[in-house]
């Protein structure tokens, strides 16, 4: 067995107990004692600023105070109408950004009402049920082609699947799920959550999913455009950028995206090499993700290298801390000049920013640390536009999510508007989905 | 350091703070527990006559409504007075009070309404020692079934017959508990004190239905599938009670009868309070069934506290202060106007008051796009549900308009002269004004 202390990349560098323990739930699910006295602190607020701040608009006031006079399920019901990924998103959003930062009690006392963990308990609680509290409408007989099993793709599919219309969904990959499946950290989603989530969402019926289906390779839009009455992108962001430095292409550089799809598809955590000096390029959740992971994996030093300061870093303060009570560095107003190493990497070097004007612009004084493994997580992009207006980089979409092609909407991180978050997608492909509804039954 | 100790009715304690009857003043053990905690007197759990003992139930005899995170906002009961020997009660009484010669014990009795039976108990009770009695006419479960507890309580006549019996064949001060399953108060209290009685002591329980088991679709606590009402006590009766030793305190026929305040006092603020609106001392069960013995002291440092804080340096200082202050509502100063004041450094944008208002209310809170709450004058009638709705304790509070402003609701000019309704012009039988 491998240490911590092992050179270069290396598997089974810590005990498949530690490597499980550091793999289980990052916030264990609240208990129900817990979950009531976290919901006696709600204080009902008129017209919550904590709706106003989630983008699925999930009713929160009602939901908590459900949980709080003993109807559980009534309040996943509340977070399910307005949000069908309801579960992931009590796992992965950034809720110190969103309902938990306009919770009064945050501007109160600095604790909010811990919202996520809230609606976790009533999620998870209906979900166990093995029920699925949605009924279909009347059939339509009107068919929608949704490209893209990720969190977009899915709310969309289960609103039209629930408006009475027959859905398939295409995906490139293996599993459906999209980032909930491959793109989050694993401390996240435990249990196959993804996996169990999308059976339970598509278990209102009407929802077929094919996957192994890309566009532009074995699907094409013009094909599914005539086949389908409507069709709903939502491919997500294919590429990742490139650093676009000396030693890019080494050995023991890689996508973040790809380390993080790695550990979340393995079966086994002793198996996944890790390199001993770990450097993350890069300022949003999926740097901290693959940070933390690499330190949870057994790396010996983890460092975040971000070109600007903090305020600026994506990654909300509370991922920061995260990431830094897990021993991973944050590093500032640092960029990456090159890679070194004979063959493989062995140091990157880093230049010190500053700003000039508004530019960003290296100081002159550059340093080296060791780096065996270097991830990329400078951002994605867009890899299949399918012929759509695009809008900085991204499918241009109006406020109700239709592209420039009539009879094709898009949501999701593929299209513009909202920030990338799994909560957006989802309130994105609803929405869509409610045009697309209207439009087919011509009131739209 | 304010001086706590208490002499009420010749009864010295070092302190207000007495345990009511009930389950925390059962027997020996709890009561020296007790006394060890630094309570100042205990009112030993009922007594009743010679013979087998009562029985209790053998199921659950409590039952709560709580407040946010479980606190106990009420608690309804269905036990009834000891179920332990007579003479064995008797004997740790003697015990104990010999053991603790500076602490209050007074015994709370109960027997069938026959001049006996209190003849036959009474001298028992005098041979233990202790410090007085306490008539308990206010049990309303259980025992009034029987003819004794509330049935005796809502029976001035029947009051004043019993005490003036006990007056007669007990020599130490006889206290009269009273229950306020009653219409008027005033007319039980008159009654002891027409039959001699020392003083009254109120409220015990108020008849109760805590909840409802909506499985057995029966009242809890529930016994074989059934329930019975309960008594209930705890802070969602101290309103009840402070307005009933109001009512005494004020009343000519019963003012100056000394009062032991008894109902939902949890802290040495409610303690202050009952003594404010003219009670001796206090009596105390569902704080310590909640919190244990402990309680105690932080009603005696907070009391302590605030008595050193108003120069109070003892209890008789404030005892009664605020009856001169308690009026009908006819006589409340039509012409005082306030208006609601939102402090916006101290909100924190629930919109509680919006609602509340907006809903329920006179409309006289204005909401701005970025959550700014403010109270519009014009419509505000200082109602105080805002202040009372609002999570921030003081972020709103009720402003007094000085006289000589205008009050934006009426435009009237605000005028320094008291007047009330007996001589508002819409009073039909209001008085014309010479």
């Amino acid at each position: 067995m491998n240490s911590q202390f092992t050179p270069g990349v290396a598997p089974e560098r810590l005990s498949p107990e530690d490597l499980s323990k550091n793999f289980g739930d990052l916030h264990a699910p609240l208990t129900p004692h817990e979950a009531a006295v976290a919901a006696d602190r709600c204080y009902f607020c008129h017209d919550a600023p904590c709706i106003t701040a989630c983008p699925t608009d999930i009713d929160i006031p009602l939901f908590i105070r459900q949980i709080s006079t003993g109807t559980p399920q009534a309040a996943a019901k509340t977070i399910f109408d307005q949000n069908i990924l309801g579960g992931m998103c009590a796992r992965v959003c950034p809720t110190e950004d969103l309902c938990e930062q306009a919770c009064v009690r945050e501007l109160a006392e600095g604790k909010p009402v811990e919202i996520g963990r809230l609606q976790r308990f009533a999620t998870d609680g209906l979900m166990e049920n093995d029920s699925h509290p949605y009924d279909r409408a009347t059939p339509t007989g009107k068919t929608v082609a949704v490209v893209g099993a990720g969190p977009a793709g899915l709310s969309c599919a289960h609103r039209l699947a629930m408006l009475g219309h027959d859905v398939t969904i295409y995906d490139a990959r293996a599993k459906a799920g999209g980032l909930n499946e491959y793109g989050i950290a694993a401390y996240k989603s435990t249990d196959d959550f993804a996996a169990r989530e999308v059976a339970w969402l598509t278990s209102i019926g009407g929802i077929t999913i094919e996957v192994g289906k890309a566009v532009g390779d074995n699907l094409s839009i013009d094909t599914i455009a005539s086949d389908f009455d409507a069709v709903f992108f939502g491919v997500g962001l294919g590429g990742v950028n490139a650093l676009g430095i000396a030693g890019d292409d080494t050995d023991g550089v890689s996508d973040a995206v790809s380390f993080i799809e790695d550990l979340r598809q393995t079966t086994d955590l002793t198996a996944l090499p890790v390199g001993r000096n770990v450097v993350v390029i890069g300022g949003g959740m999926t740097a901290v993700d693959a940070a933390v992971q690499s330190k949870l994996l057994g790396a010996e030093q983890v460092t975040i290298a971000y070109r600007r300061g903090r305020e600026a870093m994506s990654a909300s303060r509370f991922e920061q801390d995260l990431a830094a009570s897990f021993g991973v560095k944050l590093m500032f107003n640092v960029k990456p000049n090159a890679i070194h190493g004979n063959g493989a990497a062995a140091e990157i070097e880093l230049e010190y920013t500053k700003l000039s004007d508004t530019k960003l612009v290296g100081t002159g004084e550059t340093f080296r640390i060791p780096a065996d493994q270097v991830f990329r997580a400078i951002g994605q992009t867009l890899t299949m536009d399918g012929g759509l207006k695009l809008e900085g980089g991204k499918i241009a979409v109006d406020d109700a999510g239709r592209t420039s092609r009539a009879g094709i909407w898009a949501g999701g991180d593929c299209a513009t508007g909202g920030d990338d978050l799994t909560v957006t997608a989802v309130a994105e492909g609803r929405d869509a989905a409610m045009n697309i509804n209207a439009t087919l039954a011509g009131d739209a | 350091m304010a001086d706590l100790t208490t002499d009420f009715l010749g009864i010295k304690s070092p302190n207000p703070f007495w345990l009511a009857s009930a389950p925390p003043t059962d027997k020996e053990y709890n009561v020296r527990r007790a006394f060890e905690a630094g309570w100042g007197g205990v009112v030993w759990k009922t007594l009743g006559s010679e013979g087998p003992p009562i029985v209790n139930v053998n199921g659950p005899r409590y039952g709560v409504v709580h407040g946010a995170d479980r606190r106990v906002l009420g608690l309804n009961n269905i036990e009834l007075i000891t179920d332990r020997d007579l003479f064995q009660n008797l004997d740790e009484i003697k015990r104990v009070k010999a053991d603790y010669p500076d602490r209050a014990i007074i015994v709370s009795l109960m027997v069938p309404c026959e001049e006996e039976a209190w003849k036959a108990i009474l001298p028992l009770v005098e041979d233990t020692g202790a410090d007085g009695i306490e008539l308990n006419f206010g049990c309303p479960h259980g025992m009034a079934e029987r003819g004794m507890g509330s049935a005796v309580g809502q029976v001035p006549e029947y009051i004043e017959m019993v005490t003036r019996w006990c007056k007669q064949y007990y020599s130490k001060p006889v206290i009269v508990k009273l229950t306020p399953n009653i219409t008027d108060i005033r007319q039980p209290a008159a009654a002891a004190k027409r039959g001699g009685a020392d003083a009254v002591s109120l409220i015990n329980t108020i008849n109760s239905i805590i909840s409802v088991d909506l499985d057995q679709m029966s009242p809890v606590p529930t016994i074989g599938g059934k329930g019975s009402h309960g008594g209930y006590c705890g802070p969602a009766v101290k309103p009840i009670a402070m307005n009933m030793v109001a009512e005494i305190a004020r009343s000519p026929e019963t003012a100056g009868l000394p009062i032991s305040g008894i109902g939902g006092i949890t802290t040495w603020r409610d303690c202050a309070e009952y003594i404010a609106l003219g009670c001796g001392n206090v009596q105390v069960c569902t704080a310590a069934m909640t919190y244990g013995f402990k309680v105690v002291e932080e009603m005696i440092s907070g009391l302590s506290q605030w008595m050193d804080e108003k120069g109070h340096t003892s209890i008789q200082d404030f005892m009664g202060s605020a009856i001169p202050n308690i009026v009908d509502w006819q006589h409340l100063d039509l012409n005082y106007i306030a208006k609601a004041s939102i402090n916006q450094d101290d909100c924190i944008s629930c919109g509680r008051c919006y609602a509340a208002c907006e809903d329920t209310s006179h409309q006289a809170i204005a909401m701005s796009p970025d959550r700014k709450f403010s109270v519009i004058d014009e419509e505000c009638v200082a109602c105080n549900l805002c202040v009372e709705v609002c999570p921030v304790e003081n972020c709103i509070t009720m402003v007094e308009l000085e006289p000589g402003t205008v009050d934006a609701r009426t435009g009237k000019v605000v005028v320094n002269d008291y007047a009330n309704w007996t001589t508002h012009p819409n009073n039909p039988s209001a008085t014309a004004a010479e």
